[in-house]
């Protein structure tokens, strides 16, 4: 558990960081909070010469709620999402889910941007991230450019980011429809065994807007346009939400691992999802 | 210097703060500053650090070992292969077990994270980088994991170094991958029963491969001093006067010029007791040297290669009458102890004492054989947080109650309740060969079954499967219970050696002028709280208060011989040498006390902390000024000073037992599980600190939770462990951890000189079956008799889903 040698690298600005990027190509990766990458580097499964840590780019960190629009800093800690007064209103499912992302130890140090931009299927933020249909705002040496949450995730570890691009910012609009984070897990700080999100909108008992994203259920997150169809225009009674479930998991892949088999992922994950958007509803 | 204070005789019980006392751990203040001295806080001038190569295969052929880029690598001193250790007869060294096993690969590798080669660097990056750097070549073989397939006749053969020794320590073997055989009973009168009972419940049971994961892993420091020829080595050592001998005996240093220094240890439940290719190694290493070296393991390290815990196939048939009253039980075990037999248990006890596996019960006739059979995987075997191979026995004999039950069609409560040994027949000779010595399992029952409703839990249950049938609930209602009981404290010399090492335990005191004492035990804390406890049992046999006596355990250039800390054998042993070195000392007071009151030593009475002239109670003398005056008065025909030795041989285990009942709901969709209740009544005999026993059931349960419903190693079909890291291998947080409500009833050893039995293991052993029932019991409804550890989420929705509950 020692990782290789490494340079540490601890800019003060965005710019300098891209620099340093550019400078050492595939040999440099950023640092956030550190709870992928370092246990990785002391495995020895990650080799990284040159570690870039962002930690006292201050532009990176905090939560702005603006216009009906929330951005938050790529740097905010999972603790700063739950502590938030005004993200709590804003986007309630935030703070649930943050609530259930590993314990406090690791929330104190873990940031979105790092959960988000990793392209780990096990985190939980891309899937909640696609379920808010989220922008991701990337700064290059070319430049700033935006990618929607839903596009950003090729394959486990792959993403639309580019090596010398850093993750900045995340923002999406209020939401302060009936929401839900459901997320089976061994033990506290297990990746989830299946985890749904859900957001739903009911105006005059029909439901106006529906989203449905899920966790460690691929080696993406999956957003399921056709499982949020199935509720929109219903009352989301039975029928309705038995088809939103259908729907969600026939687009989710999972594999064995120690969690269980193939099959009992599904049936558990079917279970999930149900959960999630009847809790949702309930609260729509 | 006369204390004349008047101070009730209450008041003089309480300062003592002896058995009895809730007196806080006086551990504590250190541990929870962050103060405590473990291994890795042990830092010598020019120490260096040692790692392992570990090889990534269960069974290959090493063909060739270069470790010249290693020696490159800045910082790297050396790298030591079995090449190097052979010439010093140190590349296989002794188990516990009788057998040998590798220090480091002598041309093949038998399970994942075998040791190849010892790469010596400044620091332990340097060292990383060096293991990174050594080349070895590797030829894989086919690999076996399943004790069953490695017992088929093409299986592949492990164990080369044994081809043609048809006879290993423990007896015949029958096949290259067997150790040995090992029955007990009475295996024709037991199968005459079985033949002709009313009823016959067969089930193979499994106890899976779990793992102790103590807090700290193992790790030592070795110091030659190449000028004096004196080896220092600290260690994570359960059992460091044993460790001397052994290093001593492998090494052919002369014991005098060994020193083995247990610091402090954060938790050891058996992982600490054997040896490890680790302390070898940096042994020579430090000769080789001339400098410390220090090793430690980190967590994977641990997990996947120093000694894991149970690996029990365990086949059982338990006869009855159709009432119930059980007229046999037959078991055969088959017990995967990996590439090197390298348990620790007892020498002439090669299963441990799995021969309590009649538990509670009164069972006129049993027989019992195990099977250790060698398989690709980590060696070990040892009693994880409790005695030898009893939480195994305790597991099958609780499990096949149950099956009982089911197969009888009744109450498992009251199965129980007609079988248990009663009161009266204590001491009770079991049909497996042991004579327990006290216990009163019907009232701990009763007490146990009145404190959760039993009755109405059952009711309640039973509306719950209606409830669940009628599609109103997905959750079902499970009532696990287990009646354990343990055997502990090895043991007596006449039967109980470790390596030709009796199991006595020892304790020297000395007695200080101004009435404190120091006392040195053969024993070692890994968290028990020895220095709190220990000091109680001496302040109520010398009457100096528990405050004002330092406890001392852990270096053999000052502790007496002990065999150390493992199958609850503290209290058991050494806390009765304890309790004898104690009254040695208050013999000698009593003749002190005599002179100084001029009365005869017959006409003094004890009476707490002082002897008094009876029917004068006027007239005394408190311990504090006998301690004085057997320094500083001549007193004729004794000898100055006030110490005394005690080694302690019992004349038997003591057996501890308890009433677990866990309340467990059941999500039946997901396989989730939600533990609603657990009450735990346990009688250790004599109660030395109601507040330490609290915390060691409360810790006990918690791995048996873990244990039970989530924690195992477990590999693949080429070995490959998949539970090496805290991420799959369950221990469970605070958040997992239920409440638990603890009980007791006391029942005293009659043999134990303060009637103690120990209590640190009983949750262990007796929660595991607790968990486990409980999990059986919410589906006996539905057809349920056998499902096995651990019942993580998925096995459990395993189980739903093969009785059809999931539509």
């Amino acid at each position: 558990m020692i990782p290789a040698r490494f340079e540490y690298h601890r800019p003060a600005d965005v710019a300098s960081a891209i620099a340093l990027l550019s400078e050492h190509g595939d040999e440099a990766r950023v640092l956030a909070g550190g709870h992928s990458l370092i246990p990785m580097m002391k495995l020895r499964m990650a080799a990284v010469s040159h570690l870039v840590d962002l930690q006292d780019i201050a532009d990176l960190s905090g939560i702005r709620i603006e216009g009906g629009r929330v951005t938050i800093g790529a740097m905010t800690t999972q603790h700063d999402l739950i502590v938030h007064d005004g993200l709590a209103q804003a986007a309630p499912i935030l703070r649930e889910a943050a609530l259930q992302i590993a314990d406090p130890q690791v929330r104190y140090m873990g940031t979105v941007g790092g959960n988000v931009a990793n392209g780990d299927p096990g985190n939980d933020m891309p899937g909640l991230m696609q379920c808010l249909d989220a922008t991701l705002h990337l700064v290059g040496p070319d430049g700033s450019r935006e990618v929607a949450a839903r596009d950003y995730y090729e394959a486990a570890y792959m993403t639309a980011r580019a090596d010398d691009e850093i993750l900045t910012a995340i923002s999406f609009d209020v939401n302060t429809g009936g929401y839900a984070y459901e997320k089976q897990k061994r033990k506290i700080g297990d990746y989830a065994t299946a985890a749904c999100g859900a957001l739903v909108t009911m105006e005059g008992g029909t439901c106006t807007a529906a989203s449905i994203a899920m966790t460690n259920l691929a080696d993406t997150p999956i957003w399921s346009e056709e499982a949020g169809a199935a509720l929109v225009g219903t009352a989301c009674d039975t029928a309705a939400i038995d088809a939103a479930v259908a729907a969600a998991t026939a687009a989710i892949d999972p594999t064995e691992d120690n969690r269980g088999p193939v099959a009992f992922k599904m049936h558990v994950a079917g279970i999930i999802i149900r959960r999630a958007i009847l809790r949702a509803v309930s609260r729509a | 210097m006369t204390d004349q204070t008047p101070i009730s005789r209450e008041d003089r019980v309480e300062k003592l703060k002896g058995v009895g006392s809730q007196r806080k751990r006086v551990e504590d203040a250190r541990f929870t500053q962050g103060k405590g001295n473990y291994v890795d806080d042990i830092k010598m001038p020019g120490m260096l650090f040692g790692d392992f190569v570990r090889s990534p295969y269960a069974h290959a052929r090493v063909v060739s070992i270069n470790t010249e880029a290693a020696l490159k690598v800045p910082g790297v001193l050396a790298v030591l292969t079995a090449a190097d250790l052979a010439p010093l007869g140190l590349h296989w060294m002794p188990t516990l077990a009788g057998d040998k096993q590798m220090v480091l690969a002598d041309g093949k590798v038998l399970y994942q994270g075998q040791e190849v080669a010892f790469v010596v660097a400044t620091d332990r990056y340097a060292a990383a980088d060096g293991i990174e750097a050594v080349e070895v070549e590797y030829s894989e073989l086919p690999v076996v994991v399943d004790p069953f397939k490695a017992l088929l006749p093409d299986a592949p053969v492990l164990r080369e170094d044994l081809e043609g020794k048809m006879v290993g320590a423990h007896g015949p073997r029958k096949h290259h991958n067997h150790i040995f055989t090992w029955e007990q009973g009475d295996k024709d009168a037991t199968e005459a029963v079985l033949a002709g009972a009313d009823v016959v419940a067969e089930e193979m049971v499994y106890y899976h491969r779990t793992h102790p994961c103590p807090l700290e892993p193992c790790g030592c420091v070795a110091s030659m001093d190449k000028v004096n020829g004196k080896l220092t080595l600290y260690g994570t050592f359960q059992a460091p006067h044993a460790i001397r001998t052994v290093v001593s005996l492998i090494s052919g240093i002369e014991e005098h010029n060994i020193r083995v220094i247990s610091p402090d240890i954060g938790g050891g439940f058996g992982n600490k007791v054997g040896a490890y290719p680790g302390y070898v190694c940096s042994v020579v290493a430090s000769i080789v040297t001339g400098k410390p070296v220090k090793w430690v393991e980190d967590r994977m390290d641990n997990l996947m290669t120093t000694a894991f815990a149970r690996d029990y196939w365990m086949k059982g048939k338990i006869a009855a009458t159709k009432e119930g009253k059980i007229t046999g039980l037959w078991c055969h075990v088959t017990a995967d102890h990996g590439g090197f037999d390298a348990c620790a248990d007892p020498t002439k006890f090669p299963a441990g004492f799995f021969n309590i596996c009649t538990g509670s019960y009164d069972i006129p006739v049993a027989y019992l054989a195990v099977d250790g059979v060698y398989t690709n995987k980590a060696p070990g075997g040892v009693a994880y947080r409790c005695s030898f191979r009893v939480t195994e026995a305790a597991y099958f004999i609780e499990r096949m109650v149950e099956i009982l039950a089911i197969e009888l069609g009744m109450d498992a409560a009251e199965l129980r309740r007609i079988n248990f040994i009663k009161a009266d027949q204590f001491p009770y000779h079991s049909a497996l060969g042991w004579e327990y010595d006290s216990g009163d399992y019907h009232t701990a029952w009763d007490k146990a079954l009145a404190a959760v409703d039993y009755e109405g839990l059952r009711k309640e249950q039973a509306e719950r499967v209606e409830a669940f049938k009628r599609g109103e609930t997905r959750k079902l209602l499970g009532i696990g219970l287990t009646h354990f009981t343990e055997i502990v404290g090895a043991g007596p010399v006449k039967n109980c050696d470790i390596l030709g090492l009796g199991m006595f335990d020892s304790c020297e005191i000395r007695i200080h002028p101004t009435g404190s004492a120091i006392a040195r035990l053969g024993t070692i804390s890994q968290g028990q709280g020895h220095a709190t406890t220990f000091a109680q049992i001496l302040a109520s046999e010398i009457g100096l208060p528990a405050d004002s006596i330092t406890v001392e355990e852990g270096d053999t250039d000052t502790a007496p011989y002990g065999l150390g800390t493992y199958g609850s054998r503290s209290t058991p042993v050494a806390g009765a040498a304890t309790a004898m070195a104690g009254r040695k000392i208050r013999a000698k007071a009593q003749m002190i006390a005599a002179y100084l009151l001029e009365v005869h030593d017959n006409d003094l009475e004890w009476d707490v902390d002082r002897f008094v002239v009876k029917g004068a109670p006027e007239r005394f003398k408190t311990m504090k000024e006998i301690a004085f005056a057997s320094y500083n008065q001549a007193i004729p025909g004794l000898e100055p000073g006030l110490e005394a030795v005690s080694y302690y041989d019992p004349p038997n285990m003591t057996y501890p037992f308890g009433a677990y009942i866990c309340v467990m709901e059941i999500d039946v969709d997901t396989g989730v599980h939600e533990i609603r209740q657990f009450y735990a009544l346990d009688d250790c005999g004599t109660r030395i600190n109601p507040m330490i026993i609290e915390g060691q059931v409360h810790g006990g349960l918690t791995e048996a939770l873990a244990i039970a419903m989530g924690q195992e190693i477990a590999y693949d079909e080429m070995g490959n462990c998949k539970t090496g890291t805290l991420m799959d291998f369950f221990v469970p947080t605070a958040w997992e951890t239920p409440h638990y409500t603890t009980d007791h009833t006391t029942t005293p050893s009659p043999h134990h000189p303060i009637g103690a039995k120990g209590v640190g293991e009983s949750p262990n052993v007796g929660g595991v079956p607790a968990f486990s029932n409980a999990v059986h019991d919410a589906f006996r409804a539905f057809g349920l008799r056998q499902s096995h550890m651990p019942h993580d989420h998925w096995r459990i929705w395993k189980i739903a889903n093969g009785l059809g509950l999931h539509g």
